[in-house]
Order: structure tokens, then sequence, then C-alpha cells
């Protein structure tokens, strides 16, 4: 008998930084530049005394986020205590929606390699973020705390297990990112620990190639804590699912769900490996009981209906009519999608160039060497205009390509049009035959070889010609001019 | 019934209080003689009866999401036991990670 | 007439007639502390030279003939679990706290000191306010100004003792079960529970925040209505406050209420009733009888063991949560000897709480612990609906409900220190109204013959202070119990 198949299912639980301005209890700013505990007050310090206010902003943010995963929103939605002793949560509890939350059952439609696969919304919920705990660098058996991040609104964001490999978990949450980001409700800065994952994994044991057949059995789950990166939370997965097969594989009756539970680790990312945090054994207690200090959310009706009706734009939505209007390939697509910056100037450019291909291509290439280069958002250094223009002097003819890099530069660095720019540097194609005929003539007689190869019939000399003619104007021989004067001459 | 020694213990854990030896056996005699009063609920036939968490009907209570200065550092940090250079400092952690 | 012997009403009035200084009415008060407190141990933390110098910064104003606050000049105490952020410390009668100072003042606090009020010091309590005798505090026990061999009833005994020895004419307490009420009967003054939600709980150090309220001790129902009145109304820092317009209560104060139906529920006079305290109660609603009020015999099925019951497991477990953040990690005490960082929480709780606060954390943990939560903490708060029902249908058919507020006077020190079962008990009568989130009030009517006060309960429905503060006022007009000072007050004036 062959051993039975096992098939990865991967649950995410996935928590953003809200994109307020002050905590979720308390009046404080959220900032990620202070000095250490200067961002706090008696209520995100956890004083004696102390009551929580929610932040209105957090929680109409988090209901938008809900309603872009296609959740439903409760009727009413209650606050939690969760208690856990750590240096860093100074009440030593954190309030959270332990039961009620307020965004429950929706999907997240992700594509990966041109396909789309679809993940349920288990839950959306808002909570407080902890301090930051960090080991003193005075090398003392002494570990130090920071509470400025304490208390900053946190949306978590929980699917259902129906990821089904380490890709699809990147990819997931890198859908997820570009929704919160999409809808203005976080950020999502990694480097900033705006966002961090936490995949819940295991294998479902199968007696067919589908996994079906008798009752379903599974590998136990394990929790990864804390990834903050795409690539984290692909290779967690991926050692993780390698790790369950191998446990699986040397002891297939012992290593159940049934039989283990769930156990948490954590991810060392230098060495590439996970590591047992917690067993079974000794899970937490958290003790939930409902926040006496803060009264429930019984959101209106109306006030639901106007967030939905105000919505951003979703990726999605934005994929759709680049893919329809456009007909841009699915790799540009994923290119200019990626930002909501990115996408609407994009839109932009394409609503006003003759050709998508070419607004496209100039783009990509042109246009986001410059916002990598630096670091800005690509509706900072260009106006659609410009790159609109640019991109049908292309397709006209008027200017050659291989200028674009040349009047891009001069884009950002002069805040001149593009037309002045063309203009001002003369840089507009040459198709004078008058003149085009005497740099051919040069050309033949200082490439006597590449002539007569091209005489000969052999249609590959032809480039090396044309990019001579283009060398002695400057980049301005319109090509196809240059090609037909050189057929005349040698071939005719 | 009442709580046992090692119940008693337990509690204690979760709620990080250290008892000496002599002290489990005196709390778990008191805790116990409360356990048995209040198990007189269990009398009571609460079967469809809402839970009463929030004693007014109040809900919605939201503040503007607008900024206001707080502490200072030094208040912040001033009736810390153990504090240096702008942070807490308490014994090292091994992280487990309890964090959110 | 001494100055301390005047009602807050009368000091108030004669200070903005100039009659009297905020400096005298304050040396007075400083005086009474400095001669009577070695005895009765009711404040924990005092500072005359700020004192003086609020007095004298008052004086100037009332004497510019401004604009001044309603409690100008009047000195008043404050329970030691209200944040104080100049100079006093805020401790909660606890050695984890002790030292502790606040950097930011309760919301109540601020509304004194908006009023112009004189703060004198803070008051002791029973440890994070979980007690009936004022006996669990790091400082000591507070005595009862009556018998000073008897306990003052607690939590908030510091304040309710303060009164009663006509230290202060005013003082704020806090009461989760009972502990604004019971310490007022026991010590033969007027404690009153507002509805929750009426004073703003910003700023006093949780003990159970679905519980807790803020309220006057004073002698007299009048200086009631005038504490009350500075403190109550809506505070945006506490999402349980609640925005409702306060009442003007001084200008209705003599207004009787009329027809008066009154509530006497059976379950009130059951036989653990003291009969001296029994017959004290009846006599006072005889009072309201032959002022035409009519009573009704009503069931309160769930208000007395049931409540209690209840209250021993929802307080316990908020209590077991609100402390929690007392670690030594942030402010506070820390066990100077540990192993590793758990053992630093559980030597710093261990060495810092003391064993009726260990108690209610571990009962609360347990109550909702894994497995325990549905049989304990769920159905507590299932129980606490049928409480809350209770009320409800009895005030459809009563304006309000009377009885004993304790059934006993005051008992001696350490009678139920090593029962803390008993010491429960004490709060039979009165934690109904907590669980209800009621208005409740003890007035006093009478003592018994070795000289102890006894209080009358009343309790009325939410947000009705204005309708219980008339009501008591109708028996105090009748009475002349407010005038009887403790001996150990004699020798002053
Ligand atoms: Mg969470
Ligand atoms: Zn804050």
């Amino acid at each position: 008998m062959s051993a039975p198949d096992l098939i990865t299912t991967i649950g995410m639980e996935v928590h953003l930084h809200l994109a307020t301005r002050t905590k979720m209890f308390c009046p404080c700013e959220v900032r990620y530049d202070a000095p250490p505990n200067s961002c706090v007050c008696p209520v995100c310090l956890g004083m004696p005394g102390v009551l929580p206010v929610m932040n209105g902003r957090a929680v109409e943010l988090a209901v938008r986020m809900a309603i872009g995963l296609g959740c439903t929103i409760p009727a009413f939605a209650k606050w939690d205590r969760k208690h856990y002793y750590y240096p860093d949560l100074p009440k030593n509890y954190q309030i959270s929606e332990y039961d009620e939350p307020l965004g429950l059952g929706g999907h997240l439609d992700v594509e990966l390699d041109g396909e789309t696969f679809r993940v349920g919304i288990t839950r959306v919920h808002l909570e407080e973020d902890a301090g930051k705990l960090m080991h003193a660098e005075d090398g003392s058996n002494v570990s130090v705390v920071d509470l400025n991040r304490t208390g900053t609104p946190l949306l978590e964001v929980v699917s259902e297990p129906d990821i089904q490999s380490a890709a699809q978990a990147r990819a997931y949450g890198e859908a997820l990112r570009q929704l919160a980001v999409y809808l203005g409700v976080g950020h999502c800065n990694m480097q900033l620990g705006q966002m961090r994952f936490e995949p819940n994994i295991s294998l479902k044991i199968g007696d067919g190639p589908d996994g079906s057949g008798g009752q379903p059995r599974y590998t136990p789950i394990t929790e990864i804590k804390n990834l903050n990166s795409f690539r984290s939370v692909e290779r967690a997965c991926a050692f993780e699912i390698a790790r369950h097969r191998d446990e699986f594989a040397a002891d297939p009756a012992g290593y159940t769900l049934e039989n283990q539970g769930k156990s948490t680790r954590g991810w060392n990312d230098d060495r590439g490996v996970s590591f047992l945090m917690r067993s079974k054994e000794e899970a937490h207690d958290y003790r939930y009981f409902p926040e006496p200090d803060l009264v429930p959310f019984v959101p209106a009706p109306e006030w639901v209906d106007k967030i939905r009706a105000d919505m951003p734009e979703t990726p999605s939505q934005k994929r759709y009519k680049l893919v329809t209007t456009y007909r841009l390939s699915p790799y540009e697509v994923d290119v200019l999608v990626s930002d909501p910056d990115l996408s609407d100037f994009s839109e932009e450019v394409l609503r006003n160039a003759q050709d998508s291909s070419t607004a496209a291509g100039l783009i990509m290439t042109e246009g986001l060497r410059f916002v990598n280069e630096r670091d800005k958002p690509i509706s900072k250094l260009f106006k659609p205009g410009d790159v609109a223009a640019v991109s049908d002097m292309i397709f006209s003819g008027e200017i050659s390509r291989s200028v674009a890099p040349h009047v891009f530069v001069q884009l950002v660095e002069t805040g001149k049009s593009a037309a002045d720019i063309v203009r001002d540097e003369n840089l507009a194609q040459t198709s004078d035959e008058g003149e085009l005929e005497r740099v051919v003539d040069e050309v033949i007689r200082e490439n006597p070889g590449p002539a007569q190869d091209f005489a000969e019939g052999k249609d590959k000399a032809v480039g090396r010609l044309i990019g001579m003619a283009k060398q002695k104007t400057g980049g301005k021989a319109n090509p196809n001019v240059v090609r037909e004067i050189l057929i005349r001459k040698l071939r005719g | 019934m009442g709580l046992s020694k090692r119940e008693v213990l337990h509690v204690a854990h979760l709620g990080r209080i250290h008892l000496a030896d002599d002290e489990v056996e005196k709390f778990a005699d008191q805790l116990s003689t409360i356990v048995d009063y209040v198990n007189q609920l269990s009398e009571l036939d609460t079967e469809g009866v809402e839970p009463l968490a929030h004693a007014l009907p109040i809900h919605n209570v939201l503040r503007p999401d607008e900024p206001r200065p707080g502490l200072s550092t030094d208040q912040a940090l001033g009736g810390a036991p153990d504090a240096a250079d702008g942070f807490f400092r308490v014994p090292r952690v091994i992280d487990d990670g309890s964090s959110a | 007439m001494a100055i301390l012997d005047q009602t807050a009403c009368q000091m108030r009035d004669a200070l903005r007639r100039r009659d009297l200084t905020a400096a005298d009415a304050a040396e007075a008060s400083l005086a009474a502390i400095e001669r009577l407190d070695p005895t009765v141990a009711a404040f924990v933390a005092t500072d005359a030279c700020a004192v003086r110098r609020r007095a004298a910064e008052i004086d100037a104003r009332l004497d510019a003939g401004g604009p001044v606050g309603l409690l100008a000049g009047v000195p008043v105490a404050v329970k030691d679990n209200m944040c104080t952020a100049d100079g006093l410390p805020t401790s909660c009668g606890s050695r984890i706290l002790d030292g502790w100072r606040a950097p930011y003042n309760a919301h109540v606090v601020e509304r004194l000191l908006a009023a112009d009020a004189v703060i004198v010091g803070k008051t002791n309590m029973d440890e994070f306010a979980m007690g009936s005798s004022t006996e669990h505090s790091c400082f000591g026990p507070t005595h009862n100004p009556w018998d000073t061999a008897t306990v003052p009833g607690g939590s908030s005994g510091g304040s309710a003792a303060a009164v009663a020895a006509r230290m202060v004419p005013l003082a704020l307490g806090s009461d989760t079960g009972g502990s604004i009420r019971q310490p007022g009967s026991l010590c033969g003054v007027v404690g009153m529970k507002p509805t929750y939600g009426r004073v703003s709980r910003y700023g006093l150090v949780a003990f159970a925040s679905s519980l807790d309220q803020i309220g006057p001790l004073a002698r007299t129902v009048g200086d009631a209505a005038l504490l009350l009145q500075a403190v109550a109304g809506h505070d945006a820092r506490d999402s349980t406050s609640v925005n409702e317009p306060v009442p003007d209560y001084l200008a209705v104060l003599d207004e009787p209420v009329a027809p008066l139906r009154i509530g006497v529920p059976k379950e009130f006079f059951t036989e653990g009733l003291d009969p001296e305290v029994e017959r004290l109660v009846r006599e006072a609603i005889g009072v309201y009888e032959r002022l035409g009020a009519k009573l009704v015999e009503i069931d309160l099925p769930h208000a007395t063991d049931y409540a209690i019951a209840t209250y021993y497991i929802v307080a316990p477990s908020e209590a077991s949560s609100n402390l929690a953040r007392y670690d030594g990690v942030h402010y506070g005490y820390r066990a100077p000897e540990h192993a590793d960082m758990i053992d630093m929480y559980m030597r710093s709780r261990s060495e810092g709480f003391g064993d009726e606060v260990k108690r209610r954390i571990m009962l609360g943990t347990f109550a909702l612990s894994s497995g325990y939560y549905d049989a304990y903490y769920k159905k507590a708060l299932r129980v606490r609906r049928l409480v809350r029902r209770d009320f409800d249908e009895a005030f459809e058919k009563v304006d309000c409900i009377m009885g004993p507020t304790s059934a006993t006077p005051a008992f001696p020190l350490g009678e139920r220190l090593e029962n803390p079962l008993a010491m429960y008990l004490s709060d039979l009568f009165t934690v109904g109204a907590n669980m209800a989130a009621i208005a409740g009030i003890s007035i006093p009517c009478g003592f018994t013959g070795a000289g102890l006060p006894v209080g009358l309960q009343i309790l009325t429905g939410v947000f009705t202070e204005d309708r219980l503060l008339r009501i008591s006022r109708m028996y105090e007009r009748q009475t002349d119990w407010t005038s009887r000072r403790p001996a150990i007050c004699e020798a002053s004036a």
C-alpha cells in the first residue's frame, strides 16, 4: 500500500497597524521614529485608575477593511480582555475582541501565476498592540521595555485554512497588504513592523489523491509566531510543510492533531529553521472576559452603508478595469496594480495615451526606475500627462524610444514638460532624407564589412548599420527611414 | 468540594502570586469555604437568561482621532523600580512569543 | 458654633459671607486631624503646607469678590484610591503602591479643585477597596470614632471616620459592594452610592470596574447633595460615564416626595439581623408612614444571598484582571530578590499584596480560568441579570426600597478578620444595588444601647439621585441624629 497523500492546509492570522494618527484607546500620537517611552500617557502605560476610550477612526478603518474582505458586519461587537503576563504589556491584559468581532465570514481572491484561488476570511477584529521588549545592549542580564508602540490600533484578519502551499501563503499576505493599502486602512510598511503574519500549518492526511476518503485526519497544527516579511512567510511555511512530512513519515500513527494538538513555534530567519516555543501542555489560559471599561459597539446600518458607499477602489476592481479597458497582459497588470498610487497614476496615463502597450512599458521601465531609486511614489515624481506625451511621441515616431530615459531624467530634474524638453533639446527624430543620406553614406564607407554582408542579403547586419547611423545623429535618426535608404543604396 | 491545594497553586501561578507552603493550605481552606458558598448559584435555573456584562445600555462611545500630549519620558519612568536611558528595565526575558 | 460643627453647606455660606476664612476652616481641620487622628487613624496622608497655601489662595479670591466654585474653601478628604497629582501619594492602602505618586488627577479630584475645595488629605481604606472593615490596609486599621475598639466599616472607613469625627465635613468614598453605605452606617454618617455612570471613574483605581462608583460621605443629606453636585457629570475619558444632565440637587432637596410608596423587602429582615438594628430601621420606616407614605411588602428573591454569591464571583474576577498591572515593572513595589522575570512577578505581588487581595485575585482567577468560566463567571452574569430584574420589577410598584444598610452595628476590630466569608456577609444588603447599578444611600437612623450608630438604607432606580436625596431629607428633618457627636470630639470646640 502506498503512503497517503498529504495536503497542505494553512490558515493565517495577520496583524496590521491601522493608519490612524492616535492610539486605539488614548490620544497619544502613533510614531515610529520617537525616542523610547516618549509617546506615552497614563492610559497606555496602564497606570492605576486609567480607562480606555475607543478611537472612532480606528473602528471606521477596521469596518472598511472588513467590508473590503466581504465580511458581514454584525449588529453588535464587544471588547474583551485577554490576560498574559509580559513586560511589554503594561496592564498584563490585551484589550481585544474575542467572541463578537466587528467582521465575520468574508473571503479574498488571490492571483498566483495567472490563477486565482480563494481564501475564506473567518473574522476581522480590532485590538491594541503591545510595546517592545529588547535585550539591553550593555551586556547585562537585563531586558528593556519601550512602550511607544503600546496601544497602537491593530487589526487582526484570521483566515480559514484554505491556503495550500508556501507560495500561496506569501501571495495571500501580499494580496491582503495590497487591499489594506488600497483601502487606506494601513500603510503596511514591513520595515516598521506595521504588518505581521502568523501561519497555522497542518497537513491533511488523505487516502486518495484528493485527500478524500474516510474521516479527515491532520498532522498537529503548528502556529509560527510573528513573521514580518513575505519572504519569511514563504520560507517558514515551506520549512514547516517539509518538517510535517518528515515527522509524519517517521510516525504516521502518532504524528496527528488528535494526539499532539497545537503547538507554537518561532522562526529563525538567519538559520532558516523553526523552533518550538510552546507545546500544547504549556498553552496559555487567557481568561477572556468582557471588558467592563468599554461599552459595546453597535453600528447603525446607515453608518455601515455610508462606509460601503465611500469605499475606495479595491485592487481587484482596478485589475479588472485595466485588463478589460486597456488590454494589458497579466504581468503588466500585476506590476501596475501593486500599489494604489502607481495604479491610479497608470490609469491616468493610459486614459490619455494613444497606445497602452507603449505607455505601460514606459511606466514599468522608466517610471519605476525612479520610484525605486528615489523611494517616492510615482505621482510625486511625474505628471501623468508628461508620460502620456512621451508615449505618444514614441508611438508616432516623433522621438525614438531610446531617448526616453533621457527625457525621464529631465522630467524629474527640470520640472519642464515633455514637449518642452523634446523641443529645447532638439530630441525629435530626424527623418530628413537629405541629411540621413549623407549619414548613411558615411556609415557605409566606414563599415564596409557589414555593408557588404547586408548587400549580400544578410538581414542581421542592418541593425549594426542603423545603430551607427543613430550614433552619428545623437539618437535622432529615424530607424525606419535609415533602413529604407540602406535598402535602396545597397540592394537597389 | 472546594479547591484542592493543587488548584490553589495553579490559580496562584496564573495570577502570579507566590505562596509559601503553609499559605497554600490556609488559602485552600478559605477559598473552599467561599467557593462552597457561591456554589449556591447552581440552584438557580438561568436557562435563557442573557448574561449582564454592562449594566447600562450605553454603546458606541468614540473618541476623535486627534493627538494630545501625554507624559514626558521622565514622568513615564518616574515611578519605575528600575529604569535607565529612557527604558524600563526588567530581568532578562527569554522570548516565548507571548506578544499580541 | 465651632467651625467643624457646621455643616458643609453652612461653612460654604459663611465663607461666601466672609464670616469664615478658608484659612480658619483649614486650620480647624488640620488641628482636628492632629488631635484625633492618632486615635482614629482615618488619614494616610496630609500635607499641611499645601493645605495652607491652597486655603490662602482661595481666601484671596473670595476677598476679591471674584467668581468661585461650589465648594470654595470647604475642607474635603479623598479616599486613597483616587489619583492626586500634586504632592499627595495614591496608594490604595497597599504596599504595592506605597509612596507612588500619580502623574495625573482623577476626574473627581479635578472637579473638587475646579469647585475650589481644599483637599486636606487622603483617607485610609481596605487594600484596593477589598474589605468591609478598613482593617486590610498596609497602614493599619482605622478606628470607629463612636467606639475606637470597633471597626468603622469599609472599605471607605477612613472617609467615613474622618467625617464622623468631624475632622472634615465632606469626604469622597467609593462603593463597589457597599463600601460607602456600610461605613456610613457604622460611623453614623450619610453615605451615598450614585447610579453607576453618574460620576466618572477616571482616576479611581479600579477594583471591580463594572461595579465601582464614587460617592459622597457627609454628616447631612444636604452636604451629601452638595458634594455629589460638585463631582457628578459626564466625562469623555470614562466610556461608562453617562451623558445625562445633572439636576440641581440642592434646589429640590426640601421638596418631599408625595405620595411615597416604600418597598420593604422581606429578604432584608432575615434571621441574622441584629434586633436593635431591626427595631431602629422599622422605627425609621414608621416615621415615613406617619408622613403619609404607603408601605408595600415586596420580594427581591435574588438581591441578598444570591447577590452576594454573584458579587464574590464578578468582583474578584474583574479585580484579578484590574490588579494584574501591579507587577513590579512600570511602577510600584518590586521584590528585591528574584531568580528571573516570572519569579520577580510572583515575589513582588506576593510581598506587595495583603492576604485579602491575594484571596480575591485567586478567587477571580479561578472563576475566569479555563473549564470554570461558564460555571462561575458566566453563571454569575446571568444571575446578575436576575438581580437587576428584581429591582426593575420592584420599582414598577414602589418609589424606593428601604431596609437596614448593615445587619449589625460596628463590630469589634479583628472579629471577622480570620473568617473571610463572615466579612463578605457584611455586604449582604448593599451589594444588590451595585449588581443592579442603581442609586442607594445610608442615612443615620439612631443608636444602639451601646451608643453605636445604625443606618437606614434607601434604594431608588437608576439616575434618581434627586429623588433619593429628597426622600432621605424627609426623614432627616424629623430627627436629630446628625447633631450627635462621638465622645472623642467632645473635648474640641
Ligand atoms: Mg491577536
Ligand atoms: Zn497613551
